[in-house]
């Protein structure tokens, strides 16, 4: 009997999980397909792909959003990969004074509102002229994935051990090439695993790129925003689910080259 | 590059190339304020191997380091056939190392592990390949080079170390615990393959080892460390049986340690903790340090105690008097070592361990006899400066 009841709840508790999970995209799917659905229907009363036509039009912009996000959120992990692989290996060694303060340092543009941060960015970059570029979104967003590429990065260089390059060092390699055939190698996981969430945080970036970008630079989430703020839902749904395909293709090409137990090492 | 694969093929066939010599002149090393390495001088002939005994923390390894380059070294200087290496950095010293960890690397097969050195030194492709086949077979991996290093056992991620280190033709073989990690069994087998290869390739090597019978089966010369000193360098014959101090004795497993009150002169007069006086003559006895007369230390081996039944009427010519000692004592305790019975056998308050291959009765009383040509002389220490304890095997306390 308490058997059952177990195996009850168990499924009950999954069951409540999946609706949270698969809830909204459900939903979302929905409204993608979805041509009429007034108030009282449980259901839509009419399906069809006429929305995505109007998504997929030239004067729409979803096509021209959706490349720049996917634009924007790769420059933005070149730009914070290379910038926390220098400061990763500095804090990841542990020789640096106030190792604990500059880690934390990384922390601060998440710590306050990000409307305010954004916006104060917004005034400086418009005084040196990067409001509206690529440039200027980029840097935004690099600095929104800062303290997790940092930090893993750190710990993913931390991680690395420090006779497997002295080994290298012995066989006669210099500093430079056992940082490129040794200890590179070894935190790659790790960055990789930065990559993935600076990419994926980018992607969905809508504050920063609301006050640096707009009017010139529109992303997925802007179009987003634009559409469901008009009651516009199908387009925002369909623009949603394009959101996703990025996100999930990026995700595959990692999977092929991780496995999830190297991820899991992060940190460690 | 036909020439090349000879000449790789030279140091497993022809004549031994011999390898370097090392002079460490007044060697001072350490971490932040502490010496632990305070003006150590050693001579190393070139095709020598030797190896670094001591108990954990007497700064062997530190000394290991400081040669492959990982320790500034802070006065002194190591020099290779005469250039000072002192302050060369690690790449660029020629030294190498298998590290107690083996430190392989995980993202690379075996063929790419034992290459890398080669690599380096822009050999190409098929030299490459044709040297790590070459060492493959000399270190007995065979054709596990193309296996990642995580599926490899502990003995085998051994000899790719070794393969590693040797694949750059080093002149110095630096070698940190090499054996520690593995099984007893497989421990055995690499001590003789590791002499067997040093000797047919002749390279200098330099063993830290905390296990005197490793110590003693593959050096040459065996150089025993106490808190950052030599306390001996000799022959593991020397060092063994003819030890410098009553530390290397004790680390060389002599584990029996009598107190006496030593009087006379040519003839050493001992007063035992018993009460007994023993006489002996003090050629017989192995003193190497001037011992004043006063409280002194024996001390011997366990495998030097001849047991004999009280009433025995086997006691044979050991008496109580000319050629040695004998003290009456208990068996208290016994354990079975394979080839001989230790027991543990207490004299009043003293506890003593004797080897004897016939198991005598807990409770039984003994005369144990030892011979004067097996007991060292020592002048006495305060007990707390006895050191080397913990790496040497169960040492007899006084109670």
């Amino acid at each position: 009997m308490p058997g059952l009841l177990r195996s009850t709840l168990v499924g009950l508790v999954l069951a409540l999980l999946a609706l949270a999970i698969f809830g909204p995209i459900s939903n979302m799917i929905l409204w993608a397909f979805t041509e009429q659905w007034y108030f009282p229907a449980k259901l839509p009363q009419a399906y069809g792909f006429a929305f995505w036509e109007r998504v997929f039009r030239p004067q729409g912009n979803a096509m021209v959003s959706l490349v720049n996000s996917v634009l924007i959120a790769c420059m933005t992990v070149v730009v914070s990969l290379a910038f926390a692989i220098p400061a990763g290996l500095a804090l990841g060694r542990g020789r640096l004074p106030f190792r604990v303060v500059f880690l934390l340092l990384f922390l601060l543009p998440q710590a306050f509102p990000s409307l305010a941060v954004h916006m104060n960015i917004a005034r400086i970059f418009y005084t040196i002229g990067l409001n509206g570029t690529f440039l200027g979104v980029v840097l935004v967003h690099a600095l929104q994935g800062m303290v997790f590429s940092v930090w893993i990065a750190a710990a993913a260089f931390g991680a690395v051990d420090r006779e497997l390059e002295e080994a290298a060092a012995n066989m006669g390699a210099r500093p430079l090439r056992v940082f490129f055939t040794v200890t590179l190698p070894l935190a790659l996981p790790g960055l990789m695993a930065s990559a993935i969430f600076v990419f994926l945080i980018s992607l969905d970036e809508f504050t920063g790129t609301y006050f640096v970008g707009v009017p010139d630079i529109t992303t997925m989430p802007l179009l987003l925003f634009t559409a469901s703020m008009e009651g516009n839902y199908q387009i925002a749904s369909i623009t949603a689910l394009l959101l996703l395909v990025p996100s999930v293709a990026f995700m595959l090409v990692i999977e092929r080259f991780l496995k999830s137990d190297v991820l899991a090492k992060v940190g460690h | 590059m036909m020439q090349q694969a000879v000449q790789a093929h030279a140091p497993a066939e022809g004549p031994a190339p011999l390898g370097a010599a090392i002079s460490l002149k007044d060697l001072h090393l350490g971490y932040d304020r502490t010496d632990v390495i305070a003006g150590l001088s050693l001579d190393v002939q070139a095709g020598e191997f030797i190896a670094l005994l001591g108990a954990s923390g007497c700064g062997k390894t530190t000394l290991l380091r400081a040669l492959a380059g990982f320790v500034p070294v802070r006065q002194g200087q190591i020099l290779l056939d005469g250039t000072d290496l002192s302050h060369t950095p690690p790449e660029a010293r020629g030294m190498a190392m298998m590290f107690q960890s083996y430190a392989l690397w995980p993202h690379m097969t075996v063929a790419q592990n034992i290459g890398y050195g080669l690599k380096l030194r822009g050999q190409s492709r098929a030299q490459i390949a044709a040297r790590v086949a070459d060492i493959a077979g000399l270190v007995g991996l065979g054709d596990l080079t193309g296996r990642r290093i995580a599926a490899l056992s502990g003995g085998q991620k051994q000899r790719v170390a070794l393969a590693r280190a040797l694949a750059v033709d080093p002149p110095v073989l630096l070698l940190d615990e090499p054996l520690s990690n593995l099984d007893a069994g497989t421990r055995g087998t690499m001590r003789h393959e590791i002499r067997a290869l040093q000797q047919r390739l002749g390279l200098t090597t330099i063993l830290v080892t905390h296990d005197r019978q490793e110590a003693m089966s593959m050096a040459d010369r065996v150089v025993i460390l106490n808190r950052g000193r030599i306390a001996q360098i000799g022959t593991p014959e020397e060092v063994y049986h003819r030890p410098a101090d009553s530390y290397v004795a004790r680390f060389m497993g002599a584990t029996n340690t009598l107190p006496v009150d030593l009087g006379g002169g040519e003839e050493l007069i001992l007063s035992l903790p018993d009460g007994a006086r023993a006489r002996l003559p003090r050629a017989a006895l192995h003193v190497p340090q001037t011992v004043a007369p006063g409280p002194a230390e024996l001390i011997f081996r366990s495998d030097a105690v001849e047991l004999g039944e009280v009433n025995g009427a086997g006691q044979g010519g050991a008496g109580p008097n000319s050629a040695g000692l004998t003290l009456r004592g208990r068996v208290a305790q016994h354990s079975y070592l394979g080839s001989v019975y230790r027991h543990e056998i207490r004299i009043g308050a003293l506890r003593l361990m004797a080897d004897a291959a016939r198991k005598m009765p807990i409770g039984a009383d003994v005369d144990a006899c030892i011979p004067a040509t097996a007991l060292s002389l020592f002048p006495a220490r305060s007990q707390t400066a006895v050191t080397g304890s913990k790496a040497a095997a169960p040492v007899a306390h006084p109670l």
